[in-house]
């Protein structure tokens, strides 16, 4: 079946079957592979993007239901929130094997709009939807903060 | 601009490209244009870009940093102009000098390299310097590189204005290496690392983003247990699923290959398909027998790990006043890197193209030539990121690449075809870190002084049978079931340390830190047990034991106090400590905790670890917290069971991944030193879990000898 998605601001035509995970769609069909796979069942978070500004786990999310909304995946960040963050994870080298950071990332990002001046206890609970099995979470944590700084001064 | 530097732009434009800096097969130091048959590491191209060649892969633990920083010293190179790339499987040229093969683990990047890479980057600066020198007409002593700019003091030039010339020079055999003194980037507090942009803004690339012309993916049906052979399928009701392309038996008869035009369709087909199994040699038990059956096992050893005996021992423990008797029992462990195993192949006009985040290629050139009757040559591997292995991405018998090959292969060879596995996969799919089971029994004097120690393994071998073992199996001992317990640096007198071979069909494999991961919390334990006997403190108990004349020792013996100090640490208070000493690396770890009831909160830990020079601490320090974090999940939570051989645990919401609100506060002290460099990937593990445990006691009373914790009753929170 065709369907038309608006993805990181551009409209994009696409086949697949009804049902079809967003994640999916994203990676095998607009070859936008930022958004990982990582266990399938909403309970890593390596595949959130977000769904009109909403952080959402596009892996079971079916691909009809973003039809006619916006969708944001990590290529497509383009707002001083974002900027913020990328560039707080940069400056206290979060990153180890990388692969659940684009989830990491996007979920900060919702907390932080949701969210600007965070405390503890607020990104424990936000964040905890992301898996990480490197263990980055010291520095996701202190460069959530950095970003809060950041915006805030 | 002057004469010079336009000769040296038209040289450019003429067609030279790029100097390249390497060694032979021999080892010798090579150095030529970019059409020379030379497997460089180090390339310096006509933009002036330099390129550091990875001869280890990057699973997050900071190699591609750690290489970097060597070349980038040696070289005088701008850091944040270096770019990076993987070497290709090229077993002659880019080998593990301590493994003789190419392939990353044991926490041994860093140290078999050091001396390598620096030689490449001094190397290259030699070059760029004597062709420098040339150019000016002035003498090499007047030459300075910074950061990428060469002067004589009165004219300047970029790298790109001598490779030309350099590269028609012989390199000096024995370039001149910097004293510690002069470095400007090794031991630099903080040097960005190399792999963070790509991995911050999704261009990162791993081998589960790799899309070609025509591909197909695959997912393996495999045995519901350890062992069992396919007999039959029926694939009917996946010929429903849009997208479905094809099922076919492996010729291994280890399962089902189902082809799908995407992710998607294949993983739905192979939920419709319905296979029958052979299981007469599969695992059938369940954990409990499991565990019974190590137990049974320790009753009379098979092996010696060390040079007294079990008996010899027994008969000192039978005159002893009293003993400390314990048993310790460790689960099965799933690895769970976040990105699941996936392997790419794509035929080539000359064999095929593999994309992997490879961690061995040696191996998994060998097993991909060897299933698609290939010759090595023609076949290619590209390495890509490795959304962490912790272990799992190397296995002697390259598991994953043998799948990879045969779903390749069925398809008749002229497909890409990317095999993947899902996250049940993964958790189902077994080279588990081994369940172990330790017996301990500790002979005492009337004063609490040891007299005997009579100490009992059983595990499975995680090398017999397997390319490894002549070289880590000696007289029948698999040494990594006993790493760390064998070879401690506690002068324990009259220890015993018998081994005995669990035998089952559920593989097992190294999990990040390898024996250790059992070896260091029941050892650490046992300090603990034995400090708490003696009413001693558990920090004096262990420097006591440690003979300072002996250079190991010594170090040990300086992160115990580095710990102890760091952490303001008083004898008494309710706090956990252990250390332990891994891949050459020293850590002890303070642990502090929260208790309500059997609610359990960390704290903070404080780390202090001796790597030798550190080349990259910030680095060191990630992979202090990474380890802890890597130990704390599985200590606190993990296990695989099985019942009546068929896994329990399917995904994240059984085999609960360490979250957010369980990390805790850490502190990491680098003990200062001049020894050569080793390992941090592993190093951290180890100690974390006992420390934990050794805090559990001394807040609750309460001893935990069967992992994970929470089958002690204790929930973290």
């Amino acid at each position: 079946m065709e369907y038309q998605l608006k993805i990181n601001g551009r409209m994009r035509s696409l086949n697949a079957e009804p049902g079809t995970p967003l994640l999916w769609v994203i990676r095998d069909e607009l070859a936008l592979t930022g958004t990982k796979f990582g266990c399938g069942v909403a309970s890593c978070g390596a595949c959130t993007i977000h769904l009109n500004g909403n952080p959402t786990r596009s892996c079971i999310t079916p691909v009809e239901s973003a039809v006619g909304g916006e969708i944001t995946t990590i290529e497509g960040l383009d707002d001083p929130i974002s900027a913020a963050v990328q560039s707080a994870w940069r400056e206290k080298d979060v990153v180890q094997c990388g692969y659940c950071q684009s989830g990491q990332i996007m979920s900060a990002v919702g907390l932080l709009r949701q969210n600007p001046r965070p405390s503890d206890e607020q990104i424990d609970s936000f964040m905890s939807g992301n898996v990480c099995r490197c263990a980055t979470y010291v520095r996701i944590k202190d460069a959530i903060k950095l970003a809060s700084d950041t915006l805030e001064a | 601009m002057s004469a010079q530097l336009s000769r040296r732009n038209f040289l450019k434009a003429a067609g030279a490209s790029a100097l390249l800096v390497g060694f032979t097969p021999r080892g010798l130091l090579a150095a030529g244009y970019e059409d020379s048959t030379l497997n460089p590491f180090v390339r310096i191209d006509s933009d002036g870009v330099v390129t550091v060649i990875l001869k280890h892969f990057e699973m997050g633990q900071g190699t591609s940093t750690g290489l970097t920083t060597l070349i980038a010293e040696e070289l005088d190179a701008d850091w944040a102009s270096v770019r990076i790339d993987f070497a290709p499987s090229d077993t002659a040229k880019y080998k593990n000098l301590l493994f003789g093969a190419q392939g990353t683990g044991g926490s041994t990047a860093i140290a078999n390299s050091f001396m390598q890479y620096r030689k490449a980057g001094a190397a290259a600066r030699d070059l760029l310097v004597r062709a420098a020198a040339e150019q000016w007409g002035v003498g090499v002593d007047r030459i300075r590189i910074d950061k990428g700019v060469i002067t004589d003091g009165q004219r300047t030039a970029g790298f790109a204005d001598v490779i030309h010339s350099a590269a028609r020079l012989e390199p000096n055999p024995e370039p001149q290496l910097k004293t510690p003194d002069q470095f400007k980037l090794i031991g630099k507090l903080k040097l960005p690392r190399k792999d963070s942009i790509a991995k911050t803004d999704g261009s990162a690339q791993f081998a589960m983003d790799v899309k070609l012309p025509g591909m197909v993916y695959a997912v393996i049906l495999r045995s519901p247990r350890f062992g069992g052979r396919l007999t039959g399928f029926n694939a009917d009701k996946a010929a429903e699923i849009a997208g479905f392309i094809d099922a076919k038996a492996l010729p291994n008869g280890a399962g089902v290959a189902v082809y799908g035009k995407n992710t998607w369709a294949a993983l739905k087909a192979r939920d419709a398909i319905t296979a029958e199994w052979d299981f007469s040699d599969a695992e059938m038990r369940s954990t409990g027998a499991l565990i019974e059956a190590h137990r049974e096992l320790t009753a009379a050893p098979q092996y010696q790990a060390r040079a007294l005996t079990t008996d010899a021992v027994q008969a000192r423990l039978s005159a002893a006043p009293r003993t400390l008797d314990a048993e310790f029992v460790f689960p099965f462990l799933a690895h769970s890197p976040m990105e699941p195993l996936v392997c790419v192949i794509e035929p080539t006009a000359s064999g095929v193209r593999v994309h992997d985040g490879c961690q061995f290629p040696t191996v998994a050139h060998g097993a991909l030539s060897s299933v698609l009757k290939l010759k090595p040559e023609q076949v290619e591997i590209k390495t890509l990121y490795a959304g962490g292995s912790f272990g799992r991405r190397t296995t002697p018998t390259a598991d994953y690449h043998v799948e990879a090959a045969m779903a390749f292969a069925l398809l008749g060879g002229k497909t890409p075809v990317k095999m993947l596995w899902s996250r049940e996969d993964d958790i189902h799919g077994g080279y588990y870190r081994p369940m172990a089971l330790h017996k301990a029994s500790i002979a005492l004097d009337a004063d609490g002084a040891i007299l005997g120690w009579d100490h009992r393994v059983a595990a499975k071998s995680i090398v017999k049978g397997s390319a490894f073992e002549s070289a880590l199996v000696h007289e029948g001992l698999d040494h990594t079931t006993v790493e760390g317990l064998a070879d401690t640096l506690y002068q324990v007198p009259n220890m015993a340390l018998g081994v005995s071979d669990f035998l089952s069909p559920v593989p097992v494999l190294w999990w990040r830190s390898v024996g250790n991961t059992h070896t260091a919390y029941v050892m650490e334990s046992l300090m603990d047990m034995l400090a708490h006997e003696r009413g001693e403190d558990p920090i004096a108990l262990r420097l006591s034991l440690l003979d300072r004349s002996n250079k190991e020792q010594a170090r040990m013996a300086g992160v115990i106090e580095a710990a102890r100090d760091m952490s303001g640490w008083q004898p008494g208070q309710k706090r956990g400590f252990a250390a332990h000493y891994s891949f050459n690396t020293f850590v002890a770890v303070v642990a502090d905790i929260t208790v309500e009831g059997n609610k359990v909160h960390v704290d903070k830990l404080h780390m202090a670890v001796d790597c030798g020079v550190a080349i990259n601490p910030d680095v060191i320090r990630a992979q202090m917290e990474g380890g802890a974090g890597y130990a704390l999940g599985a200590i606190m939570r993990n296990e695989i069971t099985l019942d009546q051989g068929l896994v329990v645990q399917d995904n994240f919401p059984q085999y609960l991944p360490l979250r957010m609100p369980d990390m805790p506060e850490i502190a990491v002290t680098i003990v200062p030193s001049a020894e050569p460099p080793t390992g941090v990937g592993e190093p951290g593990v180890p100690p974390t879990g006992p420390a934990l445990a050794n805090a559990i006691f001394a807040v609750t009373g309460k001893r935990i000898t069967e992992l994970p914790m929470t089958t002690a009753g204790f929930s973290f929170v």
